[in-house]
């Protein structure tokens, strides 16, 4: 079964619909892109699995639980970890009063020290910075620092929103880089990507979004080869 | 001397309107919400220790611990009934929504309590300070209020900014859907934001009462006005922004009626609120944050 199966989904704003029937699903292990253009809902789709807005029909399972009906707080502590798009660090706490917030569900302090020594591992930068106010970071920085704060709930699936938007070339390179890493770890990926070729090239499989449904799915190295998708995505 | 006197006395009205200011500031950083409601609740905390003490005999200190109490309650189940529903409605719905609360609590006071003036019991038993021979007397209620109101002060920060409920109310107050992705119970942070409120009410209605001791069911009104004045001016959403705040308000408010007029002191207190505004927006510790898009 599949770790995390979304199923039929619909959801509304308003009057307008923007998820039409949305069904996917995330295997263990793997890294799933989520591609598509603005609006498309890639967005909303991520929001409606980690509990921040209520589906008006469908469902989200994961690890073989129902939890589209649950609120995004106690999600949080089945070991999903969601790191939204434009970051949204606390700018006004510290990177390390930020990282202990990503572990507020977790009670061992032991264990979320230990947690805090493997992100500080792999964001150095963060420890060089840990009593900064989030809020002076750079936009690299920040999304490093959302992806630690995400990881500190040490989760079994974590989903990414455009972690690579407005960041400059370099960032980007590192962040995929990171994205790869922490898969090779054993967490889950689930990520939505506009630099379709750049998720494409680290993701196992992907789906395309269009318009609130998916129109085309597989693995990635085939969607990459797609014509379609290459001309309205890749760019090519 | 009577300078300093007037100060003294200035300071300890000035720490009453912080307590109420804290209040307001908190849950206006918390929820995005003018609690309009809150200075009533200071007069609910009044009647209950007038009830306590002079009704029903019991110890002042039980009095006020059963205030807070009360009002504690009070204060969550305002939140929960009248302000919850309103999540994500219009700012100006919750605002007249807290107007009526406001009419409500001071209502229910004149029904159940009358509209004749109580004689609120001072429940500060301390000799007065007398110095400089005895040229110089500061009441004991002064000196109480003074220190309550800094003990409240530091502990409260340290509350927010050391403890995880503290960090998590300082998270739902910058980014809810953030905050709830980390697993905060925003609900749960909002209430607790007016229960500590609240309390805090309590104890400023008692000090309150014991500086000035008559008791009404409009007694929470104006000073709920002037805290609100003062958060405004400390920098609303600041914690040391509304004791700042309102240590200023009560010291100009009362250096004002000494050395001005009386009659003139409350259009003094909010002319010095207007210049500020117009001056730096945000108050004197109002946050500014430029944020990184």
């Amino acid at each position: 079964m599949a770790m995390l199966e979304v199923k039929d989904l619909h959801v509304h704003y308003g009057m307008i619909e923007a998820l039409k029937g949305v069904s996917f699903e995330v295997n263990k292990g793997e890294v799933i892109a989520l591609i598509g253009a603005n609006g498309a809902g890639k967005t909303t789709t991520l929001h409606t699995i980690t509990g921040l807005i209520s589906p008006t029909s469908g469902t989200v399972t994961f690890e073989g639980k129902e939890i589209s009906k649950m609120p995004a707080h106690k999600i949080v502590s089945l070991g999903m970890a969601h790191v939204p798009e434009g970051r949204r660090v606390f700018a006004q706490l510290s990177v390390y009063d930020n990282l202990l917030m990503g572990a507020y569900t977790r009670k061992d302090k032991e264990e979320i020290e230990n947690t805090l020594q493997v992100v500080y591992d792999r964001f150095p930068r963060l420890l060089e910075r840990k009593n900064q106010l989030a809020g002076t970071l750079s936009g690299g920085e920040q999304q490093m620092l959302a992806m630690g704060r995400a990881l500190m709930s040490h989760p079994s699936i974590i989903v990414m929103d455009e972690p690579s938007m407005g960041l400059s070339p370099i960032f980007v390179n590192e962040i995929f880089d990171i994205i790869k890493e922490v898969s090779k770890s054993g967490t889950t990926v689930l990520l939505v990507e506009q630099n379709a070729k750049k998720a494409l090239s680290i993701a196992d499989r992907a789906y395309v979004l269009e318009t609130g449904t998916i129109s085309l799915s597989g693995p990635a190295k085939e969607l990459m080869n797609d014509e379609a998708v290459k001309k309205a995505y890749l760019g090519e | 001397m009577s300078f300093l006197s007037y100060l003294a006395n200035g300071i300890s009205l000035g720490s009453v309107y912080a307590l109420i200011a804290l209040g307001y500031s908190m849950v206006y950083g918390i929820a995005k919400m003018l609690n309009f409601a809150h200075g009533d609740v200071i007069m609910i905390g009044g009647y209950v220790v007038f009830v306590g003490v002079s009704n029903m005999g019991v110890h002042p200190l039980l009095a006020i611990l059963i205030s807070m109490v009360v009002c504690t309650i009070l204060g969550v189940t305002i939140e929960r009934v009248a302000y919850k529903p309103l999540r994500g409605a219009s700012p100006l719905a919750v605002l007249i929504t807290a107007i009526g609360v406001s009419y409500l609590l001071q209502n229910i006071a004149l029904l159940i309590f009358g509209s004749d003036t109580k004689a609120f019991t001072n429940v500060v038993t301390l000799p007065n300070l007398s110095l400089f021979d005895g040229k110089l007397v500061i009441s004991s209620v002064t000196i109480v209020t003074i220190v309550v109101s800094i003990v409240i002060m530091i502990g409260l920060t340290l509350f927010v900014n050391k403890t995880k409920a503290g960090r998590a109310m300082t998270a739902v107050s910058e980014d809810k859907g953030a905050a709830q992705l980390m697993g905060i119970n925003v609900n749960g942070t909002i209430a607790l934001t007016f229960a500590i409120g609240s309390s805090l009410a309590a104890v400023a209605g008692v000090l309150l009462c014991s500086a000035y001791p008559s008791l009404t069911p409009y007694t929470g009104s104006m000073p709920g006005i002037k805290a609100f004045v003062a958060a405004v001016f400390g920098g609303i959403g600041s914690i040391p922004g509304a004791f700042i705040g309102g240590i200023l308000l009560g010291v100009i408010e009362n250096l004002s009626k000494a050395y001005i007029s009386s009659q003139l002191s409350d259009a003094i207190v909010f002319s010095v609120l207007i210049i500020v505004l117009l001056v730096k927006p945000t108050g004197i510790l109002g946050k500014n944050i430029q944020e990184k898009v």
